[in-house]
């Protein structure tokens, strides 16, 4: 639900073949609107360090592993906290943001989804990310923005549409789910290589039944979004949903899954897609869920 | 509970870190990864050489040699777009590079909690750096046999 469109929406050829175009933007626009007042910029990335090396002028920085989490509970900052972020920030209410990263805007989607949590009314994603923009000779700049404090509303986060828990899954089980991760992780191959550190997860496989849809395959080699005929091949064709479809998504830890629900909702217009943040990391740790080996959902 | 004893080159790293504020600190690790020496062309031309660090979030390689008489050479290589794990293997590298190899042994895995970076930077990178340390120690093991 839109509330206030701050800024234009991009109207590039490419992105008005995708479901809802308003959710995102070229390096382009960005480059024309760099200086318009409702507009902020954030880069949120894999490397924490990354965005000091160099960003968008004016960007700020948005870490999802000290920003946006809970510090203590698993869990991501509550409402009072994310007011508190977005305020730090200068972002309102009414700013168009606009988040882009490193890694196929792979962390950029997982802010976008807990921005979403919070009902943020405008924002979009910069498609092909940090790499495009670099890519293209765009400036960049080490200098930290000075953007005035703001007084962001404290909003609930709302966890039923859009994220899925645990309990939700079991009682999903049959029904279209999507695994993001790579096809070793989704096997169970992984926990099994010798002398590797477990990643966190005492089984390995997938839960029944889910589909194995690598995330980095919904990008292009240039880190853009492929093309809407290409991601109905792979979504609809290949892995056999339909846009009607109560779809659950999940990861790790539910960032790679954040990119495939925002190319599912946002890109192809799924109308119920959650993503299961708990993931793998919950999933292959919890006594007596069902689990599946091998590569076949 | 006591804290184990580092090597005083990797004590002064450590006291070099938590002497600064927040923002500080992570300027200091990108001054490091700016220092990790590039790999000798033996490597850069040999990348089945190193040993692949895939606990770190992004593509890590290292490499471990261990001379007759012990002393230990490391050699690492990261992508620029990594300044995180470039960081930890520079920390890694002057805190250990030309060490004895039982010095090497003898750093506590627990070591990269005592940087003052876990708030900065998160439990999670930093398990890279712990995991970068628990290969080079079972490389200098393994050469050793």
């Amino acid at each position: 639900m839109r509330l206030t469109v701050a800024l234009p929406n991009d109207s590039a050829a490419k992105l008005q073949e995708y479901a809802h175009p308003e959710m995102i933007v070229t390096t382009e626009w960005v480059a024309e609107h760099l200086d318009d007042p409702g507009l902020v910029v954030a880069e949120s990335d894999e490397d924490v360090l990354l965005y000091e090396t160099g960003h968008i002028p004016g960007a700020v920085k948005l870490d999802w592993h000290t920003e946006l989490n809970d510090p203590v509970t698993r869990d991501y900052v509550d409402g009072p906290g994310f007011a508190r972020l977005m305020s730090d920030k200068g972002i309102s209410r009414d700013t168009t943001l606009v988040l882009y990263g490193d890694r196929n805007n792979w962390w950029a989607a997982y802010a976008l989804w807990v921005c979403s949590l919070f009902g943020h009314p405008d924002v979009r994603l910069m498609d092909g990310g940090r790499a495009k923009w670099i890519a293209e000779g765009r400036p960049i700049s080490t200098e930290e923005p000075k953007r005035p404090h703001t007084d962001y509303p404290v909003t609930d986060r709302d966890d039923t549409h859009i994220r899925a828990f645990r309990e939700q899954v079991l009682a999903h089980l049959g029904q279209p789910m999507i695994d993001v991760r790579s096809p070793g992780e989704y096997s169970g191959e992984l926990l099994h290589m010798p002398d590797y550190p477990q990643e966190g997860a005492l089984r390995g496989g997938h839960i029944p039944g889910a589909r194995s849809v690598p995330w980095a395959r919904a990008a292009a080699e240039d880190a853009t979004f492929r093309s809407r005929a290409e991601l109905e091949a792979i979504y609809l064709g290949e892995a056999g949903l339909h846009p009607g479809d109560d779809v659950v998504v999940y990861c790790r830890i539910g960032e790679r899954s954040s990119h495939t629900w925002f190319v599912l909702t946002h890109l192809l217009g799924f109308g119920h897609v959650r993503n299961y943040d708990g993931s793998w990391t919950e999933w292959g740790n919890t006594v007596r869920v069902p689990i599946t080996r091998g590569d076949s959902p | 509970m006591s804290t184990p004893t580092l090597n005083p080159r990797l004590q002064e790293i450590a006291d070099d870190f938590n002497a600064m504020s927040g923002k500080d600190r992570l300027q200091l690790l990108l001054e490091f990864s700016r220092e990790l020496p590039a790999l000798p062309d033996r490597y850069a031309e040999h990348h089945d050489l190193l040993e692949p660090v895939p606990e770190c979030q992004s593509p890590l390689f290292l490499a471990v040699e261990v001379e007759p008489d012990a002393t230990v050479h490391l050699f690492f290589e990261a992508p620029a777009e990594a300044p995180t794990t470039r960081g930890f293997a520079s920390i890694l590298h002057a805190g250990l590079d030309g060490l004895n190899a039982d010095e090497v042994l003898a750093t506590p895995g627990e070591f990269t909690s005592q940087l003052g970076l876990q708030d900065l930077v998160s439990p999670l990178r930093l398990r890279g750096m712990a995991a970068m340390l628990a290969r080079i120690k079972r490389q200098i093991r393994d050469q050793r046999g």
